[in-house]
């Protein structure tokens, strides 16, 4: 069920991504959704699934857009199995670590993604240092305002839909 | 999710496999600068590091080998040079030695031809035992005719005279000993005198103060003592000293070089004494 969660996570991330992702900073998109939801899914399930994640969310993003495949693919498999990595060593449930890491897997994929490309020799990205540190602070925010959301509102559905029912038992 | 978990080591497999299996992906799409697949370029490269590593260890191996043996080689032809280089160096020596000795075997010959005396060549075996003695001992004795007495010459000039003879050899008293003398006048103005030994150099004796000497005149024997013969180089005067007595002081620097006698002429024929100055006792 979990599994079927995190691919519809994903897909919605795609959906999303190629559909209202379309802001720009200096070339590098203004906000990688695929890459937060990635993270979230290699920071609540550790390192396999991260890995596999990863991989399969960046070959589709691959598969969508003009480039190599497999380049995204290898990103993000790579920053899924590292945040798995981080996630299964220390403690990461407060906002301030989460942000951390939504910081750092966003520049550790923009240096493979970059870093590959820039190697082959396929595609010169120039110095976008400051368009990966803003998509690494959009990430962030959204990916924290996404765990407080998943983690929040389920509990809240279920204190409500108790409340209403103690309400309807003292009426009856 | 959970369920999909594995051991860390498991884990760390399957992202190699699938890090593997993407850049096989991304390897089958594209192509270096040259044309070639990347996967091949990059296959190669890498084996071709390995070939290159693998070489310069061969070479470096090849090379630390070849070096060694040569390097054994060369100490073995080092040491074997070093004992020819020494044999060479003493045959050298020993070559040097003959021609020296050959060269004063002729100037004894020639003396020996120029002078009309019986005389006989003799190898200087053995220097004084005390320095307070100066003394010689030859390689020839009264086999070869020596006797007490018999004068000892050489190329340069006098040398000393024979003191004790035995049957191989025989001891020298050399001119420059203290006990030794030799009747002298000097060639130039043929004032006579007695030469002394002062121990290391000569002194002439009982010249009148008033003579005609002067430094650098060579002084020969005279022949008056009855041991050697007349005409034999003594020296020459390095220094006169008129002190206004009878006789003049006279230094004479030896004509022989006493520390370095190899060989020397016995003069066989006893010399005839021409008159005995006064106070001559050689």
């Amino acid at each position: 069920m979990k599994l079927l969660g995190a691919l519809g996570a994903l897909a919605l991330a795609l959906v999303l991504q190629t559909t209202l992702a379309q802001l720009m900073v200096r070339g590098t998109a203004a906000l990688d959704l695929v890459l937060v939801v990635v993270v979230y899914i290699a920071l609540s399930s550790g390192p396999t699934t991260g890995l596999i994640a990863g991989a399969v969310a960046g070959l589709a993003q691959d598969a969508l857009s003009s480039g190599i495949l497999g380049i995204g693919g290898l990103a993000k498999t790579v920053v899924g199995f590292m945040i798995g990595i981080v996630a299964s060593q220390f403690i990461v449930v407060r906002a301030l670590p989460r942000f951390v890491v939504f910081v750092a897997a966003t520049v550790l994929h923009a240096v493979v993604f970059m870093g590959l490309y820039e190697l082959l020799g396929l595609r010169h990205f120039g110095r976008p240092y400051s368009g990966v540190l803003s998509q690494g602070l959009a990430n962030a925010v959204v990916g924290i305002v996404a765990f407080q959301m998943i983690e929040f509102v389920p509990g809240a559905l279920q204190r409500r839909a108790a409340d209403r029912g103690r309400v309807t038992r003292r009426l009856s | 999710m959970s369920a999909l978990e594995l051991r860390p080591r498991n884990s760390t497999y399957l992202f190699l496999a699938v890090v593997v299996a993407q850049l096989v992906l991304i390897s089958a799409q594209v192509t270096t600068k040259t044309g070639a697949p990347i996967l091949q370029a990059i296959a190669f490269g890498i084996v071709s590091e390995v070939q290159l590593a693998g070489s310069a260890v061969v070479r470096a191996a090849v090379g630390f080998w070849t070096g060694y043996v040569d390097l054994r080689g060369l100490r073995d032809e080092n040491e074997r040079l070093r004992g020819e280089l020494g044999q060479a160096r003493i045959a050298l020596q020993q070559e040097r030695a003959l021609a020296q000795r050959s060269r004063n075997l002729e100037q004894l010959l020639d003396l020996r031809s120029r002078i009309a005396l019986d005389t006989t060549a003799a190898d200087v075996i053995a220097a004084g035992a005390t320095p307070e003695f100066r003394t010689i001992t030859i390689g020839k004795g009264t086999q070869a005719g020596l006797r007490p007495d018999m004068a000892v010459i050489s190329p340069a000039g006098v040398v000393g005279r024979v003191i004790v003879p035995s049957a191989r050899a025989a001891k020298v008293q050399l001119l420059i000993d203290r006990n030794a003398a030799a009747g002298a006048l000097i060639e130039r103005s043929r004032a006579q005198g007695v030469a002394v030994g002062t121990g290391d150099s000569v002194r002439l004796e009982y010249v009148s103060g008033s003579a005609d000497i002067q430094v650098g005149d060579t002084v020969i024997t005279s022949g008056i003592d009855g041991i050697y013969p007349k005409g034999f180089v003594i020296g020459r005067v390095d220094h006169v000293e008129r002190s206004g007595g009878a006789y003049a002081g006279i230094a004479v620097r030896p004509a022989v070089d006493f520390s370095s006698l190899e060989e020397v002429l016995v003069v066989l024929t006893p010399a005839v004494p021409d008159a005995a100055p006064a106070g001559a006792t050689p």
